[in-house]
């Protein structure tokens, strides 16, 4: 395994994955195809509706996709040199949470409630590092003061019913960075969370990256949080990513009409806006997906060539891509 | 105890629709066998005041924890007030007949967040927006029946989707339906508790312009219960800021957005998320979390949290002050 220390060294690279599912209505394609890539101490915004894929994305990157009904049908995830999807099990289990690791959405469901959070800390450092067993609590404390959690000695000994919301995500986030794994991917971390709380928590996720220069990916339905905290988006649309760029380009000049149409539907804090754009109709269900661009229904610039043929992806700067017949 | 005074600056002559006074709402805390003995109380809300002129939306912000769903059940007589007064065209909803009462209670109607959970799956559609006019109204069926796809129209729905059942719908769609049900009494006034906050965002939109039309067409006020702080811009006229049970601050949309003066709404502004990366924020950042409303602090309530906080904000109970004209805060600073 390649250990670069330098500062732009590539993380992940993810090429032409394809997650499928199959149900009694057919053959689901939840991710159809996404390729990113991801250096050190870069955060990657992965946006979307629910549906859109992006979470099949997170678990395929975890290699935590239920099989069957699940299975990742062909693509290549390589992180830090080597493609994890031709790892056994248990070579995986080894990766995971070591070098990538998790944090879940609902930090009620995520906690096992009857063991402590010190017991959960340490699991993870047990099974992945080789520190004797004296040094498990000492490393545990560390980790949990690093979440900002106050008082960690006292703590360590509580259940997760004895934390409130913003602490038991502040616990998660423990076991997610315990290991100091490269890449750390978030889950919606701050949707049941309030605003006041949100602000430290993403906070404290920038501070983390700063000292382990994580590459973190934030997968999101909220242009907030990309705009906070992103340098690069993809915006996902029907199991494809259908826009990536940097973030000042994706806000600039969106380029794919649905990316268009998202932002233009967020009502704004800093401006009155006199009415919102609504977009028309709902995303398609993805077992029945129409052939040409999925989004024809809804996009007001719908030429005939989109309904028949699924849109190549355009350059429209170095960085910055979209599949849209529009840019051709 | 504080009391937000009375927004000045109403122009018009005629009495606000809804008038809140010193509303308070004290759960009890029990223990012991069979809950006999009360320990304490649990101030949900403390002593707030305000008004809902016709036609308008009046936003009430806050974390979770500071009242703002207690108030909602309070207006549609869930709960039983502690102290304090709700004033609906003038009469006092809790000493009036059974008759007003009832009235009351088909002019105030509620569309909750979770549209999932809030329409009966064992019932058709047309059953679900029908049942209200069924149960208030004396009318014949087939006045119902064309009410119902009159409202379904209006809410953009077709008359087909009648015969369908909830899970039929997408989530959209369901709070369409609970809207169409929230207006079928041709209600005055309508409490959105969290409308669109488990909607994806595309639909988001769709569903707050929805919003806005219907309140034009069927001329009715909102109470928006909402944490989103732009979404909160976008649909009131009127806004209360909440914190422990207290109104912290009160004052129209874009005043209160582009002159924020309460130490509290000002880290909430800052920690709202921006539209754009290029805005610079405001670095406030609360430490800790909101205290328990059980033992709130003593002085100000925000004091413990307030990166401002003077000596005297521990002890003396800030006044409500109108700082601007129609602006009104409790802050030391002001």
């Amino acid at each position: 395994m390649a250990a670069v220390e330098s500062g732009n060294e590539l993380v992940l690279e993810v090429e032409d994955l394809r997650t499928y599912f199959s149900t009694r209505w057919g053959t689901v394609k939840a991710v159809d195809g996404v390729s990113f890539d991801l250096r050190r101490g870069e955060t990657l915004g992965i946006v979307g509706e629910s549906g859109c894929g992006k979470s099949v994305t997170m678990l395929s990157l975890m290699r935590l996709i239920p099989t069957p009904p699940g299975e990742i049908v062909s693509g290549k995830i390589v992180l830090q040199g080597q493609d994890i999807l031709q790892l056994t099990e248990n070579e995986m289990s080894r990766v995971r949470g070591s070098q990538i690791a998790l944090i879940i959405q609902d930090p009620m469901t995520s906690l096992n409630p009857v063991f402590t959070i010190g017991n959960q800390v340490n699991e993870a450092i047990q099974i992945h590092q080789d520190i004797p067993k004296r040094s498990v609590l000492q490393h545990t404390l560390d980790v949990l003061r690093k979440v900002n959690i106050p008082a960690a000695e006292s703590r360590v000994k509580d259940y997760p019913h004895q934390l409130s919301g913003g602490m038991r995500q502040r616990v998660v986030g423990a076991i997610g960075i315990s290991c100091e794994p490269a890449v750390l991917i978030a889950d919606e971390p701050t949707t049941s969370l309030d605003v006041t709380i949100q602000a430290q928590y993403l906070k404290l996720l920038k501070d983390l990256q700063q000292q382990q220069n994580l590459a973190l990916i934030f997968i999101t339905h909220d242009f907030g949080v990309v705009a906070k905290m992103c340098d690069r988006v993809a915006v996902m649309y029907a199991g494809r990513i259908v826009e990536m760029g940097n973030v000042r380009e994706i806000f600039n000049s969106p380029s794919h009409p649905y990316t268009e149409a998202l932002l233009a539907s967020v009502p704004k804090l800093e401006e009155d806006v006199d009415r919102l754009y609504a977009i028309e109709g709902q995303p398609p269900a993805l077992h029945d997906l129409p052939a040409g661009c999925p989004f024809a229904d809804r996009c007001p610039y719908v030429m005939d060539r989109c309904r028949e043929e699924y849109p190549n992806i355009f350059q429209v700067s170095e960085t910055h891509k979209a599949a849209c017949w529009r840019l051709s | 105890m504080t009391t937000a005074s009375q927004p000045a600056g109403t122009t018009e002559q005629d009495s606000p629709l809804l008038e809140v006074r010193d509303l308070k709402k004290h759960f009890p805390v029990t223990k012991g066998l069979l809950l006999s003995k009360t320990t304490g109380y649990l101030k949900a809300v403390d002593g707030i005041s305000f008004q809902i002129e016709r036609g308008k939306t009046l936003g009430i912000v806050g974390e979770s924890g500071c009242g703002k769903s207690t108030t909602a059940k309070l207006l549609l007589m869930l709960e039983q007030p502690t102290e304090g007064r709700i004033l609906f065209e003038g009469e006092d909803i809790h000493h009036t007949d059974a008759d007003h009462r009832r009235a009351y209670r088909s002019n105030v109607q509620a569309v909750f967040q979770d549209p999932w959970s809030s329409l009966n799956p064992r019932m058709r559609v047309r059953d679900l927006i029908g049942e209200p006019m069924v149960i208030n109204w004396d009318v014949p069926k087939r006045e119902i029946e064309e009410r119902v796809e009159k409202l379904l129209h209006d809410v953009g729905l077709s008359s087909y989707h009648a015969n369908l059942y909830p899970h039929e719908f997408s989530g959209g769609q369901r709070q369409r339906l609970a809207i169409a049900r929230g207006l079928s009494l041709n209600p005055k006034m309508i409490v959105l508790d969290e409308p669109v906050s488990a909607l994806d965002v595309s639909i988001r939109a769709q569903i707050m312009n929805l919003l806005k039309d219907l309140q034009r067409e069927y001329e009715v006020s909102y109470m928006l219960i909402a944490h989103h702080l732009a979404t909160v811009r976008y649909m009131c006229d009127w806004v209360a800021v909440m914190y422990l049970g207290q109104i912290v601050e009160y004052a129209e949309v874009k005043e209160l957005y582009n002159n924020p003066l309460h130490p509290y709404t000002k880290a909430l502004m800052s920690a709202a998320l921006p539209s754009h990366p290029d805005i610079e924020q405001d670095e406030i950042i609360l430490t800790g979390e909101v205290p328990s409303p059980l033992n709130p602090p003593e002085g100000c309530r925000f004091h413990t949290r307030c990166p401002f906080a003077m000596d005297r904000c521990a002890v003396e109970v800030p006044e409500t002050k109108e700082v601007v004209p129609g602006h009104t805060t409790s802050c030391h600073l002001y």
